[in-house]
């Protein structure tokens, strides 16, 4: 069992929660995701570790309700527990990897210039590989998406990190317009210039929002939200197609190559159990819907 | 020789069970298994028992039964198994001790796994629930994963008074035993958490939500936990899939994902949230007890359901008692047939299965006849979920984060007989070594590598 140590509502659907899991706080790295379950009859479910403690001992996820799964996330309560918390799952991200060398040092003088983009609950997960560049040096850019002002979350916590960039669809806050508009005004109108970018965010965005990062040769990793049951590489729910080849999501991801990735199928499996009876559409809360 | 007939065992009706999930084979009862047992020989040289992979006493616990009861032939099988309600289930008997049982050269064999399945579920239910009170001498031993070489090899362990630990990935314990094989050949509550709650009431301390490699690792077991040795007993737990087209269309699943949904997940019960994709028709591909496990499990799901296999029916590898219950349940069969690639409609979902005709060539070097395609006998199934039971292999998680394991061209674990990997207090058992094999295989190299620990561990 993993007690819920603290609780924050990021907006009506979306909360943050601090649970106490020390061999997974311990291990975690940017990137990776952990596996919860609520209850006895609840889904296996994979969650972006959007923050971590080692000393504290605590993992932060941040979860979006979309269906009767995630809602049970997010009806628990500071006290609560869950009944699993399995992780950390997955590779660590590529950017971990820039600064392995050399104890910490990254290995480029002057760069990497890095870009992230992020839309929903995509921000959450963007935010601790934020740091990890701030942490080291480097202060990134990052684009935060949302439809309206009001869904935004994190965007306190990532200004402290990085230089932010709103946009919403409705015009409401920042930029008006979706979030490869606004790529193209900072790459084209602004002039600025990148060597890697993340996308973190629904498939559908993370889609446009690759072939732009394409267009302008910019490198892009995105953070993919496969279906999943076991996330350790026994099942083969999660796979996907990158560069031609089957991946499973789960050990070999979540990250990919955003260029290579087959956005189209990896949507179209997404979409799996859409009008299954059980209907609820099992997916990666963090990262799912815009 | 003998008169008497092989007693039969009772079974649900075919119609029925094939509705349901409740176990198929009711088992003997205690008229029925001495009856039984009367048949048994005694021989001098018992044949059955050099077939045996871990050369349980068979003549011995068959005998201790009609002259002592089920106690004392108890006693006797727990000397070479930990877990006869289950291998007395699912061990290939017609291939090991009943294949070589000498009443079957004229008749039929004694029913030896029904009778150890006998004595099994009589111990469970009436072993006593009190924790055993074992003396520790201090040492502790990690054990990665909780199938049959995990719980084999941590239960011997306990017993001799070292401290265990069992870490296992996923939220159940038991391995392919809960995740695997269907409640309709192995029940979970009334026999694999029965056999668990055993090795519990030694004193073994499991825990869940541990993934070895990610969440800790071996060298970190080792070297900060205090842990004096670690078996691996990680199996074989990654699906292969065929590299044709369409194998990623929607419908396509492999049998691991399918059958952990509905055995792990208990997607069949309304009261569990995780979804199962609902068939109408399941093509099925391979041969082996997963094949026969996912099809008879589809059809129970209320699918049409075919076997679709590349070779014929006397090369299926599965346990014969399971080609049988699925035929008797409506499971229809297409031998010599291999799929060349999977048919999606418009929307990217599975509509059908191209096959191609096959024949028997020369036999390859497995001494089997390796099957040839016959050139343009293409045809199509039509079905709208396809299930690739195909073999499994081992996961390289364990492997690429502990320094010094070697494994071997296929992934699995290089360890000698007793265990012993190519790292210092590291030892190694089951499928994780021998690939996907069986659960008496794999009970019995988790008590060789227990051995092997103990011995080197005393002489420290
Ligand atoms: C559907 C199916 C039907 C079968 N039918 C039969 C049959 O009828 N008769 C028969 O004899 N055999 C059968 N088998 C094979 C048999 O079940 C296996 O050979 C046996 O279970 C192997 O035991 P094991 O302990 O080596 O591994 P497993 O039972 O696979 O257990 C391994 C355990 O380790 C855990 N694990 C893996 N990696 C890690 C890690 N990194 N950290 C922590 N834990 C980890 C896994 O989650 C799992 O619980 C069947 C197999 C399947 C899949
Ligand atoms: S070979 Fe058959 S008859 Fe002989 S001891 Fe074994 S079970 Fe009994
Ligand atoms: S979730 Fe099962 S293999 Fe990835």
């Amino acid at each position: 069992m993993f007690k819920i140590v603290s609780k924050r509502q990021l907006s009506p659907a979306i909360t943050e929660m601090k649970v106490l899991a020390p061999r997974v706080a311990e291990s975690a790295l940017p990137g990776q995701f952990v596996i919860v379950r609520t209850d006895e009859f609840g889904e296996r479910i994979p969650l972006t570790i959007c923050d971590y403690d080692p000393e504290a001992g605590t993992v932060t996820i941040v979860t979006q309700t979309i269906g009767n799964s995630t809602a049970k996330i997010n009806q628990l309560n500071e006290g609560d527990y869950f009944l699993d918390f399995a992780g950390p799952l997955g590779q660590p991200s590529d950017l971990v990897e820039l600064f392995s060398s050399e104890n910490g040092k990254r290995k480029t003088e002057s760069g990497p210039r890095v870009l992230f983009v992020a839309g929903g609950v995509g921000t959450a997960p963007v935010y601790p590989q934020a740091k990890y560049l701030h942490d080291h040096g480097i202060t990134p850019d990052v684009i935060i998406g949302a439809k309206t002002a009001d869904l935004f979350t994190y965007v306190e916590e990532m200004k402290k990190v990085s230089n932010v960039y709103l946009c919403t669809d409705d015009g409401s806050a920042g930029f008006h317009g979706m979030v490869p508009a606004l790529m193209e005004d900072l790459l084209v109108r602004q002039g600025k210039k990148y060597d890697h970018c993340v996308i973190i965010g629904p498939m559908i965005m993370m889609k446009f929002a690759t072939q732009k990062a394409k267009e302008h040769n910019l490198p892009a990793v995105v953070s993919l939200n496969a279906l999943m049951v076991d996330g350790t590489g026994m099942c083969g729910a999660c796979r996907v197609t990158v560069g031609g080849k089957t991946r499973f999501t789960c050990v070999e991801g979540p990250e990919f190559d955003g260029w290579q990735v087959d956005f189209d199928e990896a949507m179209r499996r997404h979409s799996m159990y859409r009008n299954n009876p059980k209907n609820d559409p099992h997916t990666h809360p963090c990262t799912c819907l815009p | 020789m003998n008169k008497i007939d092989r007693v039969k065992v009772r079974e649900q009706d075919p119609k029925i069970r094939a509705t349901n999930f409740e176990e198929v084979c009711l088992g003997y009862d205690r008229e029925e298994a001495l009856l039984e047992a009367s048949r048994c020989l005694n021989c001098k040289r018992p044949r059955c028992v050099g077939a045996c992979p871990v050369h349980i006493d068979i003549p011995g616990f068959i005998h201790a039964l009609i002259n002592e009861g089920e106690a004392a032939a108890a006693t006797i099988i727990s000397k070479d198994s930990s877990l006869p309600s289950v291998c007395g289930r699912v061990c290939p008997q017609e291939t090991q001790c009943e294949g070589s049982c000498v009443l079957g050269i004229k008749s039929e064999p004694v029913a030896i796994g029904k009778l150890e399945r006998y004595v099994g579920d009589w111990k469970i239910q009436h072993a006593s629930q009190e924790p055993e009170h074992i003396e520790r001498n201090g040492k502790k031993v990690a054990i990665i994963g909780s199938g049959p070489a995990g719980l084999a090899c941590a239960s011997d362990l306990a017993k001799w008074g070292y401290e265990v630990k069992v870490f296992e990935a996923l939220h159940q314990l038991g391995g392919v035993l809960v995740y695997g094989i269907p409640e309709f050949r192995l029940p979970k509550e009334k026999i694999v958490a029965k056999e668990i709650e055993a090795v519990k009431r030694l004193g073994v301390e499991f825990v869940n939500d541990v993934i070895v490699g990610r969440t800790t690792t071996i060298d970190h077991l080792l070297d900060e936990e205090g842990f004096d040795a670690v078996f691996v007993g990680s199996g074989a737990g990654l699906p292969r899939f065929m590299g044709i087209e369409g194998e990623n269309l929607n419908g396509v699943f492999s049998a691991n994902e399918f059958l952990t949904r509905v055995n792990l997940m208990h997607a069949y019960d309304d009261r569990y949230d995780t979804p199962v994709f609902q068939a109408k028709k399941v093509v099925v591909v391979g041969g082996g007890n997963v094949a026969m496990d996912a099809v008879r499990t589809a059809k129970r799901l209320g699918a049409e359901s075919v076997i679709v296999y590349r070779r014929s029916e006397t090369e299926l590898p599965a346990r014969r008692e399971e080609v049988h219950h699925a035929k008797e349940e409506g499971i229809e069969f297409r031998m010599l047939t291999n799929p060349v690639r999977v048919l999606g409609d418009e929307k990217g979902w599975v509509r059908g299965i191209e096959c191609v005709e096959m024949e028997l060539g020369e036999p390859d070097e497995s001494g089997r006849r390796s099957p040839i395609e016959k050139k343009g006998s293409n045809f199509e199934i039509e079905c709208d979920a396809v299930i690739m039971a195909l073999g499994t292999s081992p996961n390289p998680l364990i492997k690429t984060t502990t320094k010094g394991l070697d494994t071997n061209r296929k992934g699995c674990l290089v360890a000698d007989e007793s265990g012993a990997t190519t790292r210092p207090r590291v030892f190694a058992g089951g499928d994780a070594v021998t690939g996907a094999a069986t659960v008496i295989l794999a009970m019995g190299a988790g008590r060789r590598a227990a051995q092997a620990i103990h011995t080197s561990l005393q002489s420290e």
